[in-house]
Formats: C-alpha cells, structure tokens, sequence
C-alpha cells in the first residue's frame, strides 16, 4: 500500500477512538445525572469528581486526535 | 500536507508569525521576534489586569463588576478550600491567575468576524503545545518544590500507597512514579488539543460553508446553510469547552498541590 494513503487510512481509524471517548464523556455525565436527580442534595460536593473523570476520559479521547495529527503531519 | 489551490487549510490559523521583529533578533540562537502569539498573550495579560483592577473597588455594596470578579475570586477560593483545605489558602493568587489567564486566552481566541474583517487574526495560543506545556510544568514545578519543601524526602511516600503489601512496593512505586512523571504532559496536552481539535473542526465547518456557497445556490442551499447553523452550535459548545478545560486545568492543579500538601 502507498504510504500516504496508509498514513490517511491510519489518521482515520483514530477518529474511532474519538468516538469510544464520546461514549464515556457521555457515561460520566449521564451517570452523574441520574445520581443527582436522585440525591439531589449530594450533588453539588461531587462536581469536583464529575470533572476530574470528565477530565480522564476526554483526555484518552484527544490522545486518538493526537495520533492523528502526528500521522497526518509528522510522520 | 500543503494546502491545495482554494482550498481552506485548517491548520494555516495556527501558524506563528513575526509581526515585528525578525529572524536576526535572535538570544543564544532562539529566535525573540515579537509574533502574533505574543500578541494575544499581552491581550489576554491586559483584558485580565483591567478586569481585576476595575472589580477591586471593596465597596461594601458590590456593583456589577465588582460581584463579577467577586464570585470568580470566590470559586476558586471554594475550589482551593474543597480540594486542598485550610493550607489551600495562599494557592488562591497563583490558581486565580491560572485560571483566569486560561479562560481569558481561550474566549479571546474565539472571537469571530469583527477583528478579523481589520485583517487581525484572534490567535489561541493555548492551542499550541509550547504555552499550555510550559503552564502544565509551572504547576507541576510549585507541587515539586511545595512537596519537598514540606515533606523532605518523605515526599516519596506519595509513590507507595498505605497498606501496600511489601513484594508489591518496587511495582507500585514504579507505576505510581509514571503516573506522577506523566502529570505535567497530560495537563498540558489536555488544554492544547481541546482548543486545537475545537479551532480546526470550525475551519473545517467554514470550509464547507464557503465551498458551497462558490458551488452555487443548489450546494448553498444544502450544504453550506446546515453547516453554518452547526458552526453556530459548535461556538457555543467552544465557549462552554473553553470554560471547562480553564476549570479543568485550576481543577487538577489543585488536586496536585493537594498531594504536595497532604500527602496521601
């Protein structure tokens, strides 16, 4: 295969790691609210923990956009 | 991969250029010309000293600003006094800054039309590796000196959790060590690639607005009209991402000084 075109196939297959990230961006959150609506009261003291696994997950998300980038760019 | 012909490169605004100053100002062979990098880092400098100087009146009865630079002083304080406790207090200056210096780079940088119809760019410079890197190893710096300032060499006991079972030290202590060394690079590339990857998905989006439109009314209609009301949804969710990620970087700085200062 040309290099080129194996480098765009490999950039491309990293947008599905975009796409699991997406998927526990959501789990974080979606999981915080439905807790919240339960214990409403609770709620407010976990926001610190809401964005620190928020932050965790985004990160391993924008990882795959990394190797991308560096496929696309730099190797 | 340069640009093609009519083509919008969605890289091309992240470039750094001299605006004066050339390649001969040069300090031990780093080139110090004044770019546009700088620029925005001043803006950001200056629209931040005039926000606080304009709120730090100590009225006893806050008018707008100074409730405005109030409850951000506030937050962090909350945030400090949260994470950190009592010995969070005098962190409050420097997360502030922090804070306040990030969200303000990257709202500024998303300013659209007005400035850039004068021919000036806004420029996110938290977008670049080289800023956010040298912010993440600053934070990471005050947790180095505050730890072994305060703990001594009892600082590495930070490596090896309580209760860990002796075989499992040398383990421990070498993967709690990667996490630990790891620190300031997350923290950098977190800030940098959200901004990047928000800034270049607009360009993509105004690619295909203006592709459109120069394909004619029928591409206009179809393309260009459902692309630029998803821009204007996008900038929205960049304003919200520019004030998570500034959040997010006061967050984690906190919780690192929290180690620093409480150990486990």
């Amino acid at each position: 295969m040309d290099p080129q075109a194996a480098k765009l196939i490999g950039a491309g297959l990293a947008a599905i790691g975009a796409g699991l990230a997406a998927i526990g961006v959501g789990n974080v959150f979606g999981s915080f609210l439905e807790s919240a609506l339960r214990n409403p009261g609770a709620a407010d003291g976990q926001q610190g923990r809401l964005f620190i696994g928020f932050a965790a997950a985004e990160l391993l998300g924008l990882l795959s956009f990394v190797v991308a980038m560096i496929l696309i760019f730099v190797a | 991969m340069a640009a093609e012909q009519g083509k919008v490169d969605p890289m091309h605004q992240f470039a750094i250029e001299p605006l004066f100053g050339s390649a001969h100002w040069e300090i031990a062979g780093y080139n110090i010309a004044f770019t546009n990098s700088a620029l925005w880092m001043a803006i950001a400098t200056v629209a931040l000293w005039i926000f606080v100087a304009g709120g730090m009146k100590r009225e006893l009865v806050p008018g707008r600003w100074q409730m405005a630079l109030e409850s951000f002083t506030g937050f962090i304080d909350d945030l400090l006094e949260a994470n950190v406790g009592k010995a969070g207090r005098k962190y409050v200056p420097y997360i502030f800054s922090l804070f306040m210096f990030i969200l303000f780079a990257n709202l500024l940088g998303l300013i659209p039309l007005p400035l850039a119809l004068a021919g000036v760019h806004p420029f996110t410079f938290t977008s670049h590796f080289t800023v956010t890197g040298v912010l993440a190893i600053l934070s990471f710096a005050i947790v180095l000196v505050v730890g072994f300032w305060k703990h001594k060499l009892h600082f590495f006991s930070l490596f090896v959790p309580h209760g860990t079972p002796l075989v499992m030290i040398p383990l421990i202590f070498m993967i709690e060590l990667v996490s630990f060394m790891i620190r300031p690079f997350s923290l950098g590339l977190r800030l940098f690639v959200a901004m990047m990857a928000g800034h270049v998905l607009l360009e993509v989006l105004s690619s295909f607005v203006i592709d459109g439109l120069n394909a004619g009314a029928t591409f206009g209609l179809i393309v260009s009209l459902p692309s630029f009301l998803l821009m204007i949804g996008i900038c929205a969710l960049e304003i919200l991402v520019a004030g998570i990620q500034a959040y997010v970087f006061a967050l984690l700085t906190s919780l690192y000084i929290n180690d620093a200062e409480n150990l486990h």
